[in-house]
């Protein structure tokens, strides 16, 4: 028997979802989100900013102090972690060390009324699916950190549960591993089709994973979105800085036109996609990759100095000192060669800028 | 998914499980306790559901006596109505909430009411007119049925969604409660009310201020040559104890972790041999030492000719009993604290430009305070609770423990005065107690962090490290000679008199003959000694698991009032031995639960005296095991109670372990609350010895103990093969994390 696709994966609803700490911690604050059957949706943010909480909200490992999660059609707001349909892999993997591989992927087939014959066959495909097949009768001691994850992995899997949670499943890793084991992760979340909802603070590795990235901060959603739409079009200064590094520089809105804006920053001129700001004073988001650093008086270029020059192999860092502040800028002309002090223009690829509300 | 519906069923089947407790206890079990003890079986013959003394509720009720049990009947049947209901419905939680509160508080009730002189309050029969019938203790029926109530009680409360509608976790709280309450504060407040009791029965303040205000308690006339108040003496007494034990506990902690001392293991083999001997048996060794015909007195007498004195007894002899029986455990508490502080700290402070004194002295050392409080309690509890030391060797230095015993078995039997004393005693402990935590305050001393520590300890300072050296080693050669004193006694004829050497008291104690009837255990103390092992047999598992169910509840459940049912579950620890004998023979010797003079009384007060000892050891243990464990084998949809027993016990046999041995040993080794709860039928060993002690017959007192110490490290060996080891292979790395070192 092999796991194949999974005819249980179910949507997960949040409507105004609210957790209270204690009397006055809001780990997360009026939260409504929806993520579709069969997609790999991450939570992404900085620590503190209320994501695991909200993973811990579908397992049923917190109960909410407000609002109405769903499951599929169902209404499990009240119910326990034990009689949820949803299976989590943690950070620290939580193996359990007295039990071998196969009892640990057994586990929770145990309490799910399989006979014992289906068990063992379940536990065995999902081994094989992780690649584990031999190392059923080793202690999870006797594994390496990316087997471990791998085991807690299948350990979760062979439930075939209507959402599959992950939290921080690569932090433990280095980051070879990091890489592989999360393309393993996204190939077996397609191939089986399943729900997942992964939490990280590393936006590498959500943008890589994602079919959708919920950016939260502060205990609400930041943003909501595909990987592309959050890193080309950041809903807000927040998003912009978080997701991928940006320059945030303050600009003039000369004037709005049909939804495009003519916008100015010193010498710099461009027409923007306006995204419903007026004129006046806005922020300009530039990430670092669309900056052009070029001769001293180019065309519609700010003037200014290098302030720093770094090389790392693949592209080099440049950090330009200007009036309208310091703009950080990578290059992949790898030859060019700066000191600091030299006098520079810089400018603006045209595609990339995006405008943001003071 | 079939899991919700899984769930209901096993709530639906373990109501059902107690229901058939409730009435198998109402209808097919003696209702009363029986007159050959919990134990025995002997009513069980035909007759018995007829018989008076030994039939079912059911069928006193029946036969139309104690009508009074009858209303439980209705609350018996009452949860059946919640039958097909789901369980979501209130109705479900509203019966079950119902039937086991109002079952549980009639059977409390009429418990109360009815004695055995009839009604036990006049105004009830003021108002009822006389009964004409009485009760006696519950038993066996009466047990079932109030166990039957209490969970379908707890049950109603999980439905109605307390945590999570978890009927296992709502269930041991309600079970933890309902025994802590039963057994600690029941017994507590009947004893505070007996202070108040007047001759005649009737409850006046006067009596308690009369007897309070004793000379004898409060008097200091030994300022002036005089004897000082048991109460000076017994505060005196501990303080020095704690003071000095936690020095000494200090010092051989950190020749263990901070020097080069190369014997380690052997010192810390050494300091389980006081834990397994009983306490008062170090008292006959230095009374075999320093007494009128001891040893070195005798060698002191002969050398310069002076006349050998009694200076032993009394204050003097007390402390050095003491400070040797109660060192190893201010060792055990610091080793902890002492291994615990973390070196990084102390290298950290080096780096700075601290030498190594200054770092002992700034870092190490306050960062040990929580230690150091622990320890000094611990020793002045142990100091106030000790009663066999003060009896052999008080002479006229009285203390509040043997004041106690005195007031309640010698000839003045008091039970007023040892109410009071025993009362007097607890403030002191309780108020060490809160002293403790007032001046640990909310510092935070943690010193370990989750991250990989890697540094090792400074070793000691020189001007440390010599006088460290000295005293443990003159303490540890006292000790050892103290031991070989009281293996040598237990074979010498008559110790001072007659010095041959001789086998007679083992032969006195333990002989065997073997007859036509096979054997017979022709031995004097062999009586004693089956029994004593037979209850520690049978508290030791029970001690070890209401321990731990107590320590998961501590660390792994978030309700309501947590930190009082902490209070409640730790309370017995503050609580000396003496007082908690006082006050279960002052509770427990009267209906409704009348249990002096069984095997029951003894194996209680073991299991509320030792549960302490097992919660922290299964506190310490958990706080090790990440939560991430529980949550995960949630999520794959065991519930708690399987999570519990799959995951946390096999993973805390060390903790099991240890709560076993602890409540095992300390069962076996008690004397201070045992003396006053044996009976002719139920008589323990340490009871036996001192009795022996007190009839000056040191020789067969000595070969007792020093064959307790010999069976109790077999059978502390026996328990560490039977629970065995869990295999969790090489590391344990990616499921520990922080070890929290504070309190």
């Amino acid at each position: 028997m092999t796991l194949t696709g999974n005819s249980n994966a179910a949507s997960v609803s949040f409507e105004n979802v609210t957790k209270i700490y204690g009397t006055d911690v809001r780990a997360v604050n009026d939260i409504s989100v929806d993520i579709a059957a069969g997609t790999l949706v991450t939570l992404l943010g900085p620590s503190g900013c209320g994501k695991t909480t909200t993973l811990r909200l579908i397992a049923g490992l917190e109960m909410s102090t407000g609002g109405t999660i769903r499951i599929g059609d169902k209404d499990v707001t009240k119910l326990p972690a034990t009689d949820r349909d949803v299976s989590m892999v943690f950070q620290s993997y939580a193996l359990f060390p007295h039990m071998t591989v196969m009892e640990n992927v057994s586990y929770g087939l145990k309490f799910s009324g399989f006979s014992k014959n289906e068990t063992r066959e379940r536990a065995a495909a999902g081994l094989e699916l992780v690649g584990l097949a031999d190392y059923g009768t080793r202690l999870p001691s006797e594994l390496s950190g990316g087997q471990q994850q791998r085991v807690a992995v299948a350990r979760a899997l062979v439930l075939e549960p209507q959402v599959l949670l992950f939290d921080e499943p690569l932090s433990n890793l280095d980051a070879k591993l990091r890489r592989q084991v999360r393309e393993e992760i996204r190939e077996i979340q397609q191939k089986l089709g399943l729900t997942v909802v992964y939490v990280t603070h590393d936006q590498e590795e959500a943008l890589a994973v994602s079919d959708r990235i919920i950016v939260m901060n502060n205990a609400v959603v930041a943003q909501d979105g595909t990987p592309r739409e959050l890193y080309d079009a950041p809903a807000n200064r927040f998003v912009a800085d978080f997701i991928g590094e940006a320059n945030i520089l303050t600009c003039e809105v000369a004037s709005v036109i049909a939804d495009r804006a003519q916008v100015r920053l010193g010498d710099y001129v461009a027409d923007l996609p306006s995204r419903g700001i007026e004129s006046g004073s806005a922020l300009l988001a530039v990430r670092p990759n669309r900056v052009i650093v070029g001769e001293a008086g180019m065309e519609k270029s700010i003037p200014g100095e290098i302030l720093r020059f770094t090389y790392v192999g693949n592209h080099l860092e440049l950090t330009v000192s200007t009036e309208h502040g310091q703009i950080f800028a990578t290059s992949t002309d790898v030859d060019a060669e700066y000191t600091p002090g030299d006098a520079v223009g810089v400018t603006f690829a045209s595609k990339g800028p995006v405008l943001l509300r003071d | 998914m079939v899991k919700p519906a899984r769930q209901r069923k096993t709530a639906q089947s373990t109501l059902l499980m107690w229901l058939i407790v409730g009435w198998a206890g109402f209808c097919l079990v003696p209702w009363y306790g029986v007159e050959d003890g919990f134990f025995g079986f002997e009513w069980l013959s035909w007759g018995y559901l007829f018989d008076t003394d030994t039939a079912p509720a059911l069928f006193l009720v029946l036969q139309g006596e104690k009508l009074w049990l009858a209303p439980l009947i209705l609350f018996l049947a009452g949860p059946f109505f919640s039958f097909g209901r789901s369980r979501d419905d209130p109705a479900y939680a509203k019966i079950l909430i119902i039937c086991g509160a109002l079952g549980f508080g009639w059977l409390i009730a009429q418990g109360f009411a009815i004695g055995i002189r009839g009604w036990q309050f006049a105004w009830i029969e003021a108002l009822a007119g006389p009964l004409g019938d009485r009760q006696f203790g519950m038993g066996y029926g009466g047990l079932l049925v109030a166990s039957a109530f209490l969970f379908v009680f707890t049950q109603g409360i999980a439905a109605r969604g307390a945590i999570n509608g978890d009927i296992f976790v709502v269930g041991a709280i309600g079970f933890v409660i309902a025994i802590v309450t039963v057994f600690v504060f029941y017994p507590i407040l009947s004893m505070l009310a007996s202070a108040f009791i007047t001759q005649d029965n009737s409850y006046s303040v006067g009596v308690f201020f009369e007897k309070f205000t004793d000379r004898r308690l409060w008097g200091l006339a030994c300022l002036s040559g005089g004897r000082c108040g048991a109460a000076w003496n017994s505060l005196v007494l501990a303080i020095l104890v704690g003071a000095l034990t936690t020095i000494l506990g200090l010092i051989f902690a950190l020749v263990v972790t901070r020097t080069g001392f190369r014997f380690k293991r052997g010192l810390r083999a050494m300091t389980v041999l006081p834990i397994i001997t009983p306490p008062f048996v170090i008292g006959l060794a230095i009374i075999l030492l320093f007494g009128l015909s001891g040893s070195v007195t005798q060698f002191v007498a002969d050398l310069f000719g002076i006349a050998p004195t009694r200076w032993i007894y009394g204050l003097p002899g007390i402390l050095i009993a003491q400070l040797l029986a109660f060192t190893p455990i201010a060792f055990l508490v610091l080793i902890g604290v002492v291994e615990g502080v973390s070196p990084s700290m102390e290298e950290a402070a080096q780096t700075l430009r601290a030498s190594k004194w200054e770092t002992f002295r700034t870092v190490s050392l306050p960062l040990m305070r929580p230690g150091l409080a622990n320890a000094f309690l611990l020793g002045f509890i142990e100091s106030m609770a000790d009663f066999g030391n003060p009896l052999v060797l008080g002479g006229n230095f009285d203390v509040l423990s043997t004041e106690i015993f005195f007031a309640i078995v010698g000839a003045q039997y008091d039970q007023g005065r040892a109410a009071v004393l025993a009362l007097v005693l607890l403030a002191f402990t309780l108020g060490a107690f809160y002293a403790q935590r007032f001046w640990l305050g909310k510092k935070s001393y943690t010193t370990m962090t989750g991250k990989g520590d890697s540094g090792v300890h400074p070793q000691l300072p020189k001007r440390l490290a010599m006088p460290v050296f000295t005293i443990a080693g003159i303490w540890t050669i006292f000790t050892l000679t103290i031991y070989v004193m009281i293996i040598y006694g237990s074979f010498v004829e008559l110790w001072g008199v007659n010095n041959a050497l001789t086998f007679k008291h083992y032969l006195t104690a333990f002989s065997v003959k073997f007859g036509e009837h096979g054997i017979h255990w022709t031995g004097s103390a062999w009586d004693s000694f089956w029994t004593t092992l037979q209850i520690a047999a049978i508290s030791a598992p029970l001690t070890a698991a209401v321990g731990l169910v107590t320590a998961y509840l501590l660390t792994r459940q978030n309700f309501a009032g947590k930190s009082a049912f902490e209070f409640g579950t730790m309370l017995s620890f503050a609580i000396p031995g003496t007082v908690i004998g006082v006050s279960y023979i002052l509770a427990f010797n009267v209906p409704p639960i009348e249990i002096t003079g069984t095997g029951v009384i003894l194996v209680v007060s073991f299991i509320f005296r030792n549960m302490p000892v097992g919660v922290r050891a299964g506190i310490a243990s958990m706080s090790q095991l990440d939560k991430s464990l529980d949550e995960s084998s949630l999520t794959l949809g065991a519930n708690s109670w399987q999570t519990f027993l799959n995951v946390i016990l096999p993973l805390l046999k060390p903790a099991i372990l240890a709560a076993l041995v602890y409540s095992f040993v300390r069962a076996m080794t008690a004397i201070s609350a045992v003396i006053f709860l044996v009976s002719a039928q139920y008589n323990m060993a340490t009871s036996y010895i001192i009795g022996r002690v007190e009839n000056n017959d040191y020789g067969l007192a000595i070969a007792y103990s020093t064959t307790l110490i010999i069976v109790m490290l077999i059978a502390v060996g026996l328990l560490q093969i039977l629970v065995g080891r869990t295999n969790v292979g090489r590391r344990l790395g990616q499921s520990r994390t922080n070890v929290q070192a504070n309190g």
